[in-house]
């Protein structure tokens, strides 16, 4: 590697002076996980394997960690989904037919993504009780996807209006109906941004927190984020625990970054010419 | 591959947008297994009129026949028409046998066939070798020929090209020029190509559509466009250099244009109206005093300019004789090759 530059040497050491408390968060979670006591960010205490006996035992009346992970898998990955499929069509629709309403249409989809979700959270609660759906995966799942579209129609939205117009035509001399070339000719040909869609999305509904604290109370329904939260509102917070299901919280979005990490560098690097 | 060419009629063809009259009552009728080519500046709805007969958009008003069955409410899958788009427009995430076969593969066709008959048309077409490629892997001139074998390879009855040729460098273009309309004669696919290439659409068609803003100044084959152009518009839109042409008046054999006077044969009613000479028709042995403005060299011939009081007009001179800037010359024509309209710009006489 080439030597650089001393003013960006001076300029790397800026940056790393300003990443330190973050890389310092990081460093004290991966010690008070496994030690027994840290002080600063020095061990004390010896290896201390107990701080994830959750993983093999109930701790405190809480449900097995693997029913908060496998509802907090579920909530994500069909989020996810669902966010892509809805949010996609809409765009597509908004970027490519004529229809009465359009530009209300689109006009709305931008307020409500600038509109503070934290403020509607009584008003859904209403909403889900009414439907019946308070206190259900299923519920918060609606919930969380509705809140997150805005954003995702408008991503892709720009993604459709950078596509030719004559490959559409040329589909449709082909011989393809409107739906048929959605799919085999738009969809295929927005892969990237597919992919950003779906990956936003699934860290944002794998970190969320405030919906399903909110809306889901039975231990049977609990997602990760509010099991965690658990361990912080005892009288006597457990440290050690607190950060060992910390760390296992994390393990499926970086097993995520890398199994994907090859494939998403392939997919924006392979450019289309002309 | 031997296709069944197909008249096409167009009757009071005509396209708004919003309040852009794109496309004003245009009739036409193409016969079978003939090449025409739509001719126009930009915006004047070449691509307008192709697309509506592709079916991508809905006239206005008006009636298309294929033979004689009307189209104009069909999807663009159910008549049988294949397009060369002028982007390509070939699916960037598919090799080009994908891209050709597209067609086929929609049509159900059983992938024997579908295999034998992308094979056909691109070894037609000399893209054989790349076939496993995608569009990106491969050249302009390559990319032309994919998009033209998939609109090929479903035979379709009408060939559609709009402006095929305006992507590729000035050496493929003309050998591609050549290709296309060897290729459409041996084929017989009644074709319409859009241009605005005047040279193109001269050298391939057999008949010429001339567009301006949305309206059909004439159709004739090219040597008639050349020889006896309608109006005003084509005379000035087809040749190069383009024609002379004056406003003044006929009157007692003579055109007068402020106080010059150019001797006229032609016969016709006195009056205002518009005397047109081609360049290539005029020349420096005539009886109209000219000042030489300026000489330009095409290589064999010399295009001059010479001011004759008031009015310029062009004269191409062949090589030999090379005038210089600010001699007194005569300004003369070759007496049969003269044009003359009337004021509103309509041709006069045959
Ligand atoms: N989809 C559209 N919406 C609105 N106006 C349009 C549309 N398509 C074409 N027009 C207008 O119709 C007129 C004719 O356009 P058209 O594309 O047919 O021109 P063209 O002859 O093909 O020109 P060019 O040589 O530049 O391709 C233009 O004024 C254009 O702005
Ligand atoms: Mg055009």
């Amino acid at each position: 590697m080439p030597l650089l530059p001393p003013r960006w040497r001076l300029l790397l050491l800026v940056l790393l002076g300003l990443s330190i408390p973050i890389i310092a968060g990081f460093i004290w979670l991966l010690l008070t996980g496994w030690f027994d006591r840290v002080h600063g960010l020095i061990p004390a205490g010896g290896f201390a394997p107990e701080n994830w006996r959750f993983l093999w035992e109930t701790v405190g009346g809480r449900p097995p960690v693997f029913v908060a992970l496998r509802n907090s898998l579920i909530f994500a990955v069909v989020v996810a989904t669902a966010e892509v499929l809805i949010a996609s069509m809409a765009a597509y629709a908004i970027s490519r037919l004529s229809f009465p309403g359009r530009s209300l249409y689109l006009g709305l989809v931008l307020v409500l993504h600038a509109f503070p979700a934290v403020s509607l959270l009584i008003a859904i609660f209403y909403i889900l009780r009414l439907l019946g759906l308070f206190d259900t995966l299923i519920g918060v799942i609606l919930v969380k996807a509705s809140l997150e579209l805005p954003l995702g129609i408008w991503l892709m939205k720009g993604f459709f209006d950078s596509l030719s117009w004559e490959m559409e035509m040329a589909a449709l001399v082909d011989g393809m109906s409107r739906w048929t070339l959605f799919w085999k000719i738009a969809m295929p040909m927005v892969r990237p941004g597919l992919l950003a869609l779906a990956t936003f999305a699934l860290l944002s509904a794998w970190g969320e927190f405030i919906i399903p604290f909110t809306f889901i109370v039975s231990s049977r329904s609990q997602l990760m984020s509010s099991y965690l939260q658990s361990f912080l509102t005892e009288a006597f917070s457990d440290f050690g625990m607190f950060a060992a299901v910390g760390l296992f919280y994390a393990i499926p979005v970086i097993a995520l970054f890398l199994l994907g990490q090859r494939y998403l560098l392939n997919i924006y690097s392979g450019g289309v010419k002309g | 591959m031997a296709l069944k060419g197909i008249r096409v009629r167009v009757e009071g063809l005509t396209k708004h947008f919003g309040k852009v009259v794109a496309l004003s009552a245009l009739d036409l009728d193409v016969k079978s297994g003939e090449l025409v080519a739509f001719l126009g500046p930009s915006g004047c709805g070449k691509t307008t009129t192709l697309l509506m007969i592709a079916g991508i958009y809905q006239p206005t008003s008006g009636s298309i026949l294929f033979g004689d069955r009307r189209v104009d409410h069909l999807h663009p899958r159910d008549r049988d028409v294949g397009m060369v788009f002028q982007s390509y427009a070939l699916y960037p995430h598919l090799t080009l046998f994908d891209n050709i076969a597209f067609p086929l593969r929609l049509k159900k066709t059983p992938s024997a066939d579908v295999r034998q008959k992308v094979q056909q048309t691109a070894d037609l077409l000399g893209i054989a070798h790349v076939l496993e490629r995608r569009p990106a892997q491969v050249s302009g001139g390559q990319q032309q020929r994919a998009a033209l074998s998939r609109a090929l390879v479903k035979e379709p009855q009408v060939l559609l090209l709009d402006e095929p040729l305006s992507n590729l460098d000035a050496q493929i273009r003309l050998q591609a020029r050549g290709e296309i309309r060897r290729l459409q004669q041996e084929l017989g696919v009644t074709s319409i190509l859009v241009t605005h290439d005047q040279a193109e659409a001269l050298a391939m068609a057999d008949r010429v559509a001339v567009f301006s803003t949305g309206e059909l100044q004439q159709f004739a084959p090219p040597e008639e466009l050349y020889d006896r152009p309608a109006n005003t518009f084509v005379a000035g839109f087809v040749g190069h250099p383009p024609m002379n042409l004056l406003q003044g008046t006929f009157a007692d054999g003579q055109f007068t244009v402020g106080n010059v006077h150019v001797p006229v044969s032609v016969t016709g009613p006195a009056g205002p109206g518009y005397l047109g000479i081609r360049p290539e028709d005029a020349n420096l042995r005539g009886t109209v005093p000219a000042k030489v403005v300026l000489v330009e060299s095409l290589g064999r011939e010399q295009l001059v300019t010479l001011d004759l009081g008031g009015p310029s007009v062009k004269v191409l001179v062949e090589g030999g004789t090379k005038p210089s800037a600010g001699a007194q010359v005569g300004f003369g024509y070759t007496p049969p090759s003269l044009h003359r309209f009337d004021s509103a710009g309509t041709r006069i006489g045959s």
